[in-house]
């Protein structure tokens, strides 16, 4: 069990659970006690929008990752979600929004964005790589407009306000502790359901087309099918993140699913890496630890404080240059400077 | 070549035909009382018509080269629409201190294909091969470019002003209507800036389409484009062509900034705008093909024009819905090689 975040397939005997490494435990426990100290900004805005935006892009994770698949859609599908949601559901324009209960208006929330998902999806295998990026790049941006532009559904460039989540079981959502509990509940739910969805079957063949489609195709399996199975199967993480961004923030306009969000969620993915599903919450984490203390950090080298993007950009930039793996890369290249052998300079493996 | 398309295709050929003869009928007929309740004045579908044709014209220029930089490196450059942007400051710059509109131009291609070569030198031929990762570092070079320019030139509009012998309406010999009390024809009028940029670009563009097919660096760029490696494994010193074609397609979308300055406004913003254009023109028209940039970018302009003069408030959706059109029925553009 040298390397469990780098190659997830290790097969080592043990029970599953004993086979999870102690930091993992650490980190789950460390994840359900920080309400009993953190202020309500650290769980709300910090935890909270940390795992949002992280499910937003373990969904893009999964498909780059496992599938080679680039798909800058999928912070609109989490916007479709969102909007659904504001539009079946109950919202302050009560003109539009439908007062759907909670048990219609969510599952109508994930079928409509998987549809969404699947039929972008069918739009762009049909090209490979880096055309994939220029199709979901111009889907996403088509979507912003329209959301801009429609007022008769989408209420135009005001969007939605006063979107709140359902009193469940007696619970306010919205109370940032429950909230947190709830991102967490499905940020974790997902890790765990992409890490499964990857050793399955479906998640192997997936790999498989993603380092030689001609091949796997030759072995009878269908590449378009796997492929587009894939964004359906991608869109519920993001779908769910939609949701409780939605939730989050309480409203639901165009710049939430516009341009720069869209090309966050790449960065956020990028920065923390592709290889594993971890690595969305790691960017997720610093993206908006980033964004929140960006003016104090500005600010104390001397510079002005609206230069955010400058930092994220530069940061971005630095990864893409030296670690293309994200900080997960990064994170083993150092672990493996200590494990190498002084004498041969080859890894030598912990036992 | 003409024959055989229509052999090859006769009923797309009589399509084409009778849509070319409708166009030529809505542009030079009087039009009757009908036609004018169905779409309007005719002064309004002329001037969307010729719009969209100089809309067309930018994007061609900035999408001409983002093509050929995809075709030949396989690289695509996100942050091309940030080149844009910093061609259209500069020339605002220039043409602010010097007071020569003209020479906007070509400070500002120089400059930004300068640039091209830096970017070309010190980022791209560090990760030869990789596609991903090359669009990934275009993507943060705009990042942080528009950022910088943010920084530098705040949020407000700059706006190019062409100089006095170009500024104005000019007249045109196409018919608008008929004067009710006189029966005196109208003729359209025209911005005049506006034509010269077309006959500009047509130059420009006539003069790219010379200079791949009957130039020797021309046939090194097809080549290229065809298969870099076999070109590079007979002898052809190919990071110069890249260099060359990079910057290149630099200057272009630099001097395209100038254009667009001239036409509309520089503003934040608009660096994502013309790179969501020319990725549109290049999906529809074909990757790599610059016949293919003129056709989609006049498509294009063409489309968003009318749409948003017929239906405003689905502009957007009619570029989108040629575009998922063309990706369902020709996945590498009209006129992409499959």
């Amino acid at each position: 069990m040298a390397d469990p975040a780098a190659n997830g397939n290790t097969d080592s005997g043990g029970s599953r659970i004993g086979r999870v490494p102690a930091g993992y435990w650490l980190a789950g426990a460390f994840l359900l006690v920080v309400p009993s100290f953190a202020s309500n900004f650290v769980m709300y805005q910090i935890f909270g929008w940390s795992f949002i935006l992280g499910m937003i892009s373990l969904s893009l994770m999964f498909l780059a990752g496992y599938g080679g698949m680039f798909s800058l859609a999928q912070m609109t599908v989490a916007g479709l979600a969102g909007y659904v949601v504001a539009i079946c559901g109950t919202s302050a324009i009560t003109d539009i929004s439908q007062n759907w209960p909670w048990y219609i208006n969510i599952p109508a929330a994930l079928l409509i964005a998987a549809i969404f998902a699947t039929i972008v999806g069918w739009l762009a295998v049909r090209t490979e790589g880096i055309y994939t990026i220029m199709i979901t790049l111009a889907v996403a941006s088509a979507f912003f407009y329209f959301t801009r532009q429609n007022y008769v559904l989408f209420n135009g460039f005001s969007g939605f306000n006063g979107i709140f989540p359902p009193q469940l079981f007696g619970v306010d959502w919205r109370n940032p502790i429950a909230f947190y509990y709830l991102a967490l509940f499905w940020a974790v739910f997902w890790y765990l359901a992409v890490l499964y969805v990857s050793r399955s079957p479906m998640g192997l063949a997936l790999q498989g087309i993603r380092d030689n489609p001609r091949r796997m195709a030759a072995l009878g399996f269908d590449v378009t099918l796997h492929r587009v199975a894939a964004y359906t199967f991608a869109a519920f993480p993001a779908a769910i993140g939609g949701i409780l961004l939605t939730w989050q923030s309480a409203q639901i306009s165009p710049g939430t699913a516009g341009i720069g969000p869209v090309i966050d969620i790449l960065v956020i993915a990028v920065i923390g890496g592709l290889r594993h599903p971890i690595g969305p919450f790691v960017g997720a984490f610093v993206y908006v630890i980033l964004k929140s203390f960006s003016i104090d950090i500005l600010v104390a080298l001397g510079m002005a404080g609206e230069r955010f993007q400058l930092l994220i950009g530069l940061g971005f930039l630095a990864i893409v240059f030296w670690s293309p793996d994200g900080l997960l890369g990064l994170w083993a290249k150092l672990r493996d400077l200590n494990r190498r052998d002084p004498l041969i300079g080859r890894l030598v493996r912990r036992l | 070549m003409v024959r055989r398309f229509a052999r090859a295709h006769p009923w797309w050929s009589i399509w084409i035909a009778v849509a070319t003869l409708v166009l030529l009928y809505l542009i030079f007929a009087i039009w009757p009382p009908w036609l004018i309740a169905l779409l309007g004045k005719k002064k309004l579908f002329l001037n969307s018509l010729f719009n969209g044709i100089t809309l067309g014209s930018l994007y061609f220029l900035i999408a001409s080269g983002f093509t050929l930089i995809f075709g030949l490196m396989r690289n695509v450059n996100l942050a091309h629409g940030s080149l844009y942007m910093l061609g259209g400051y500069i020339g605002y710059l220039v043409g602010d201190l010097t007071g020569y509109w003209l020479l906007a131009f070509p400070a500002a291609f120089v400059a930004v294909g300068l640039f091209g070569i830096l970017l070309q030198y010190f980022v791209f031929r560090r990760m030869e091969g990789e596609d991903i990762r090359q669009t990934l570092v275009t993507l943060g070079i705009s990042i942080v470019l528009a950022d910088i320019m943010l920084w530098m030139f705040g949020g407000d509009f700059y706006n190019i002003s062409p100089p006095s012998w170009l500024s104005g309406p000019m007249d045109t010999f196409f018919v608008t209507g008929v004067k009710r009390s006189s029966g005196e024809l109208i003729y359209l009028k025209y911005p005049l800036v506006r034509i010269a940029i077309l006959i500009a670009s047509i130059v420009i563009g006539v003069g790219m389409w010379l200079a791949l097919n009957r130039t020797r660096i021309g046939m090194l760029i097809r080549a290229g484009v065809d298969d870099r490696d076999i070109l590079s494994a007979s002898g052809i010193r190919i990071q110069l062509v890249f260099v060359a074609v990079f910057a290149f397609g630099a200057g272009l979308a630099g001097m395209a900034g100038v254009v667009g300055g001239t036409f509309q406004s520089i503003a934040p913003g608009e660096d994502i705008r013309f790179l969501l254009a020319s990725l549109v023109v290049v999906i529809v028209g074909g990757m790599g093909s610059i016949p293919g940039a003129a056709l989609g970018a006049v498509i294009i302009g063409i489309a968003e024009q009318f749409g948003s003069v017929y239906f405003p408030t689905y502009a957007v959706v009619v570029t989108f819905l040629i575009m998922v059109l063309v990706l369902a029925f020709r996945p590498r553009g009209l006129l992409g090689r499959n």
